[in-house]
């Protein structure tokens, strides 16, 4: 695997991270993450979703004609995730109704709509298949992470399994009660971003505005 | 999404298409016509492929949805072994006696209420819960100690505030006691409606009576506070879901009534069915 290849799909991991630098897919980041198995399925579904919009969308990209380019992508895109959404109806129908709207929503997800645009539009159909895996490992990395503190944390179990006995049921775990609900979600989100920031001091922005004295009425 | 795109550039018939810019209208057309096939065939292949699976996962969800109001549902053990504890059976809903004209646990209302053969309309002044039309048979769940009844499980649904809801209510071997309800399908406000999902609220129904001396339906969800003496016929609505109550209400007011299996509970009534 050459070092292009390599950082198409590594790269999203930490350094160029969906959710944490490029601030995309945040919506279903916190809804989901509760509990680890529909982050795990949410995270297989986008990712196919993605590898497979970015396949098809480099395929024809010499061909979609420049003003209709965004109804042909959400067009495949869209069908793609019909496709993911009857999979899991029928072979996962518990986890599909739990991640309920969310599956039909990553046709909305700029992750998906935002790698189509920006490279499958402009690049062959294997090193679009790469970013595609990319982005997708990026995205999945942060919700399985969100989703196995806040389900430990919070439930004081993993995968539906008690991890922490539960005080209600005579253990010595008093679960977090905030954990399970969107905004502890948003706050781990903070957390993580400020974490990689710390460590990768290239990610921080430049400040927008700064604020300075520009006119002193006492001496 | 190849073939798409093979068609478009090698479509011997037509060799100047691949000659045409990519923004004229022709191209425009064809690229959107192609795109749009290949995605309708996709789509539509795979609702048509997974249907069988989808059905049999919803016929599981429904037999799981029987056994819990039943009180029966064990979720270690097998489904199956377990649903053999329910007896199905299709009752006419007009005289109340068992017709079993098909199989129960299949039957389809929705599909029953579009068929004019098997449906009919209800008058609007009968139509509580909001349903428009009626069918002529409706599945009861039974659930017999030895050879008596002991629970009787009938399929309601009605209209609330946004949308219809369905559900389960089981009743005692006569019928004059709620044993328990449950709703698995509805579109209510989370948070204020869908609390008719909520474990709590639904406990609230277990011994409730269902009919008065003279045999009507004297069951009622409401806010006020019930006469003296009527408590057992009354259930607490949930606070900031009036119009979602009011539904609930109006449902077992139909359900329960003439319309729907009010002739079939007089027979369990009286000892005959």
């Amino acid at each position: 695997m050459n070092t292009e290849s390599k950082k198409a799909l590594f790269e999203p991991l930490v350094e160029n991270n969906p959710i944490i630098v490029q601030i995309l897919g945040i919506c279903s980041a916190l809804a989901i993450t509760n509990k680890l198995a529909p982050a795990l399925t949410m995270s297989i579904a986008l990712t196919a979703v993605v590898v497979g919009s970015n396949v098809a969308i480099s395929a024809i990209r010499h061909h979609i004609p420049n003003s209709i380019r965004i109804i042909v992508q959400m067009t495949i895109i869209a069908s793609l995730v019909i496709l993911v959404d009857q999979i899991l109806r029928a072979y996962a129908p518990e986890i599909s109704k739990q991640l309920s709207v969310f599956v039909g929503l990553i046709i909305t997800n700029c992750i998906v709509l935002g790698r189509a645009e920006a490279f499958a539009m402009k690049n062959p159909v294997w090193p679009s298949l790469l970013d595609g895996l990319g982005q997708g490992l990026g995205y999945s990395a942060i919700l399985i992470l969100l989703a196995t503190f806040r389900e430990l944390f919070g439930f004081g179990s993993l995968l539906g399994h008690q991890v922490l006995p539960l005080s209600s049921e005579g253990g010595w775990y008093v679960p977090n009660s905030m954990l399970p609900l969107a905004p502890a979600a948003f706050f781990l989100v903070a957390l993580i971003i400020w974490g990689v920031r710390s460590w990768k001091k290239e990610q921080v922005e430049e400040a927008d505005y700064r604020i300075q004295v520009v006119h002193r009425t006492e001496p | 999404m190849s073939p798409a795109d093979d068609k478009v550039v090698g479509n011997g018939g037509r060799p100047r298409l691949r000659d045409l810019p990519n923004d004229s209208t022709t191209k425009i057309l064809v690229v959107a016509t192609l795109v749009c096939i290949v995605c309708a065939v996709l789509v539509s292949s795979a609702a048509v492929l997974l249907r069988p699976i989808q059905q049999r996962n919803a016929l599981l969800q429904k037999q799981r949805d029987i056994l819990t109001v039943a009180g029966l549902y064990d979720r270690t053990a097998d489904l199956d072994q377990q649903f053999k504890q329910i007896e199905a059976h299709l009752v006419d809903l007009d005289t109340g006696m068992y017709s079993d004209d098909g199989d129960a646990l299949q039957f389809d209302v929705a599909s029953a209420v579009r068929d004019p053969n098997a449906s009919s309309r209800i008058p609007t002044a009968d139509d509580l819960a909001k349903i428009h039309r009626r069918a002529h048979q409706m599945p009861v769940y039974l659930v017999r100690k030895g050879t008596d009844i002991d629970t009787v499980i009938l399929p309601i649904y009605g209209y609330g505030l946004w949308s219809t809801m369905y559900g389960y209510v089981a009743l005692n071997s006569t019928g004059e006691r709620v044993k328990a309800i449950t709703f698995y399908d509805h579109g209510e406000t989370p948070g204020l409606g869908a609390e008719i999902e909520n474990l709590r609220w639904q406990a609230l129904w277990a011994g409730k009576r269902t009919f008065d001396e003279q045999g009507k339906v004297a069951l009622s969800v409401s806010k006020t506070r019930p006469a003296e003496g009527w408590a057992d016929y009354h259930v607490d609505a949930i606070s900031g879901a009036t119009l979602t109550s009011v539904g609930v209400h109006n449902m077992i007011q139909y359900w329960l009534g003439e319309q729907g299996y009010g002739p079939y509970l007089s027979r369990l009534r009286d000892g005959g069915a």
